[in-house]
């Protein structure tokens, strides 16, 4: 393969001296890495305020009754927790960070097609973030929709909505921006010699969801835009009273938020299929078959957002043509499985962290997965609608699934972004904690919602009591686990060991670009032969 | 789930719905153990110190087929036993008993067909009971998880759900569409009774539910109570989603009627308007459309009864 020859005295995109000086060098560059790392910091600041709301709500669940905090205030925490933790971390996070840090690196190209648009995105996106927390700052009482914002509740709570859902209707154009930006610069943009069967994994996967957030975020801005009408001047579209259908409002706005779903976790399933092949030393398995279900999840994942109304009022034919799709779905997610598992076999693995993040994530995805099928079929989900097993269920996928394909995916690419390595040791042990922790928190909402205990509920009764405490003593042990996986990345981000080049023998073209990269990425296009490629060991 | 406890056969659904879970958690099991089980033997067999060198291989077309008809079969087992055990509950028989359910904001109210009403919902054994459900404010869910039955409850909708209670005793009732602040308080519970012990409870009617004259504000209390209004209102001074009923009436409040402000005397008059029309006039600092019309659910009598109760609470 032909690549640029790195020269060690190259200056860093994190050395890069431009037009502007210190922060002004970050906030007005256009350099997709920049970019990157500004999305990273910014989603790190709201995580951590997420999972601080996330750690209340659970001590209050920790014994029935009143324990720290009224129902309103409880009511608040879910609302901004799901707000804060959906809208503004899992559907972006990995798109935002490693798709702009890593995908034009990953595919040869200098920048994004758009590296001005990829500014505004980051702009926009923190306008609709900056407005979600004013809901909670300012206005009379903070919103207690829950992050679904049904009506007609939500245009008759007296809380502060209006800020909240207008911060996700202007998140959204961050998101289609995003999508188009990628879109364009993987059409386009690919090195000499990088057909489409040659592209790395995780750019298919933000391939296939870049026209998702493209074609179906202006769905929910639509919906968001009804809600505030509804509730400024009573237009009646969803409000019953006025002759409007509350569950229209479901329609349109699981229309958008079930594809949203593989916005969040396609980028995840990308970036285990980079981690796997690295770690094993070995090809992919079956390259094909795992592009052929990305598609597939894209494309099937616009026809089942009906599983999530089960209850609300369908008719029969549509209630059983959207658990038959909904099963249709699983499908290839477990090819991507067989295929990632097939991809050890006969390897020589280097269990290190990004490899047992990758593993843990394939085991509590499988865990996601299953319960789906629960709550795909019919009879088994008219039960289990709207408890804690949903809760579990979500998070399983959401957290387990997109947290831990983000945390593998950063201790992945981390001496590729900052040039130094973490702590190894660390690293481990952080993730051990947050691993037990994660299980521990979740699992047992699996249980309560066999038991029939209904989810968002501020009190309960004494029969639940046992699996709240489990749960609530998860939650503190994976929060200690956290601590440590940020405290080690932050402070190995300046302490850390100087990292090599590649450090894990990976084969995309990333690993052949000195770390950190320069402000450029390669000083001559690389182009691929005959014989290269993205797993060619 | 109820799987190992006194649920069992609570009702007719609960073998068919049971069926499908176990089968579904059964085949997810076996998977999941298997495979965890191969990603952790090959961590340890093909281990960088084990095995140095990798095999290159690079897929199977033969394995790609296998495990995309395998999974196919099964979840199309899965889905035919969720279908059928979930058929049964859209289509009811023809001879039901049936009562009407109305959920508001944070209460049930079950009404049979004689007219009694009730908070706890009471139905006969072995009997096919239909329930009507509507809400007057916002969307509720209706799910008795014992037997297995769950059904939003939509404003503007009349909804159907059914079943044969198969078992004596009581079992909980909860909202599972998140509704607003005491949405965990929506709660209630349903007493199954064999035939002859429910007629006798069903034959005993007096229009309202208990209706014990101990004292002369009793009755205003008990319809009070049984109807939810000490959800959002108290009577100690407290202040919820709407006004304390402390010292109201006589008292001079200060109401908003179609965004003009003035100041009215809480009368008999004005009571009666604030449960008939609860929308008309806003007590300041309160919201709009929060309490929805009583009107049909509460007589002038009733009216009276809670007047009389109002007047007491000094």
């Amino acid at each position: 393969m032909q690549t640029a020859v790195p020269i060690l005295h190259e200056v860093s995109y994190l050395e890069y001296k431009g037009k502007y000086k210190g922060l002004f060098s970050w906030i007005l560059s256009t350099d997709h890495k920049r970019i990157g790392l500004m999305y990273m910091y910014a989603m790190m600041t709201f995580f951590l305020i997420g999972v601080m709301l996330g750690l209340a709500m659970k001590l209050e669940l920790i014994a029935p009754g009143r324990t720290i905090m009224g129902p309103q205030t409880y009511n608040a925490l879910f609302t901004v927790h799901g707000v804060i933790m959906i809208f503004m971390i899992v559907i972006p996070g990995l798109p935002a960070v490693f798709g702009n840090f890593m995908l034009p690196i990953m595919i040869g190209a200098k920048d994004v097609a758009f590296p001005k648009l990829n500014l505004l995105s980051w702009y926009i996106y923190m306008t609709g973030s900056i407005l979600v927390i004013c809901s909670v700052l300012f206005g009379n009482g903070i919103p207690d929709t829950g992050w679904t914002f049904y009506a007609p509740y939500s245009f008759k709570t007296g809380t502060n909505l209006l800020p909240a859902i207008f911060g996700a209707f202007v998140l959204g154009f961050a998101s289609i921006l995003t999508g188009l930006n990628f879109i364009v610069t993987i059409h386009r943009m690919r090195c000499p010699g990088m057909t489409w069967l040659k592209m790395p994994l995780f750019a298919w996967s933000l391939y296939g969801t870049a026209w998702i957030q493209l074609l179906a975020t202006p769905v929910v801005g639509i919906t968001l835009v009804l809600v505030a009408l509804e509730r400024i001047f009573g237009i009646g579209v969803f409000d019953p009273a006025l002759g409007g259908d509350p569950v229209l409002y479901q329609h349109l706005f699981w229309i958008y938020s079930h594809p949203a779903v593989y916005v969040m976790i396609l980028p995840a399933m990308g970036a285990i299929s980079e981690i796997i092949p690295t770690f094993s030393q070995k090809h992919i398995f079956g390259y094909k078959a795992i592009v052929a279900s990305t598609i597939a999840i894209a494309f099937v994942g616009y026809f089942v957002w009906g599983h999530h109304m089960f209850t609300s009022g369908m008719s029969g034919t549509a209630q059983y043509t959207f658990s038959i799709l909904t099963f249709i779905v699983a499908i290839p997610s477990a090819i991507k499985v067989f295929n990632w598992i097939s991809t050890m076999h006969k390897g020589s693995i280097n269990p290190d962290i990004p490899f047992l993040w990758a593993i843990s994530f394939i085991f509590v995805f499988m865990i996601g997965g299953f319960s789906g099928l629960v709550l795909g079929a019919l009879a088994t989900n008219v039960y289990v609608h709207d408890t804690a097993f949903v809760v579990a269920h979500f998070h399983f996928i959401v957290f387990g699934g997109v947290g831990f394909a983000f945390f593998g995916a950063i201790h992945y690419w981390y001496p590729k972004m900052f040039g130094r390595m973490y702590d190894k040791a660390w690293a481990k042990i952080g993730w051990a904690f947050f691993f037990v922790g994660f299980l521990t928190l979740y699992s047992p909402m699996f249980y309560l919602g066999m038991m029939g205990m209904p989810r968002r509920y501020y009190d309960y009764l004494p029969e639940f009591h046992a699996a709240n405490i489990l749960s609530t003593l998860g939650s503190w042990v994976m929060a200690f686990g956290l601590l440590i996986i940020i405290i080690n990345l932050f402070r190995s981000a300046k302490n850390g060991a100087i990292a090599p080049m590649n450090p894990w023998n990976g084969k995309t073209l990333e690993w052949t670009v000195p770390s950190p990269p320069p402000t450029e990425n390669f000083e001559d296009i690389p182009v691929y032969g005959e014989k290269d490629g993205p797993y060619e060991y | 789930m109820y799987i190992l406890s006194n649920t069992v056969n609570a009702s007719n659904f609960v073998s068919g719905v049971d069926k499908a879970f176990l089968l579904i958690m059964g085949i997810s099991f076996v998977f999941l153990i298997g495979l965890t089980f191969t990603m952790l033997y090959f961590m340890y067999k093909y281990n960088n110190k084990k095995n140095p060198i990798a095999t290159q291989i690079k897929g199977s077309n033969t394995l790609e087929v296998i495990w995309t008809v395998i999974p196919t079969i099964l979840v199309l087992i899965m889905f035919y036993y969720g279908w059928a055990g979930w058929a049964p509950m859209r289509k009811a028989p023809k001879d039901t008993f049936n009562i009407k359910v109305t959920g508001r904001m944070w209460n049930y109210l079950f009404e049979y067909e004689n007219g009694k009403k009730t908070d706890t919902l009471f139905v006969p054994m072995d009997k096919a009971v239909k329930l009507k459900l509507v809400s007057l404010d916002v969307i509720h869910g209706f799910f008795i998880p014992a037997f297995r039955i769950k059904e939003d409850v939509v404003p503007g909708r009349e909804k159907m759900a059914w079943f044969i209670p198969q078992r004596e005793g009581l079992f909980e009732l909860f909202c599972t569409v998140y509704c607003g602040m005491n949405h965990s308080y929506m709660g209630s519970t349903v007493k199954v009774m064999p035939q002859p012990k429910f007629d006798a409870w069903y034959i005993d009617t007096i229009k309202h539910v208990s209706v014990a004259v101990d004292s002369p504000t009793a009755t205003g209390q008990r319809i009070m109570k049984n109807i939810g209004c000490f959800a959002c209102h108290t009577v100690d001074g407290t202040k919820l989603i709407g006004p304390t009923f402390k010292g109201i009436y006589g008292s001079k409040v200060v109401i908003q009627t179609n965004g003009q402000e003035h100041e009215v005397t809480a009368d008999d008059a004005y009571i009666k308007r604030s449960i008939y029309d609860p929308n008309a006039d806003i007590v300041k600092g309160f919201n709009k459309g929060l309490m929805q019309p009583y009107t049909g659910l509460l007589s002038e009598g009733d009216v009276q009864q809670i007047t009389a109760y109002l007047k007491s609470l000094k």
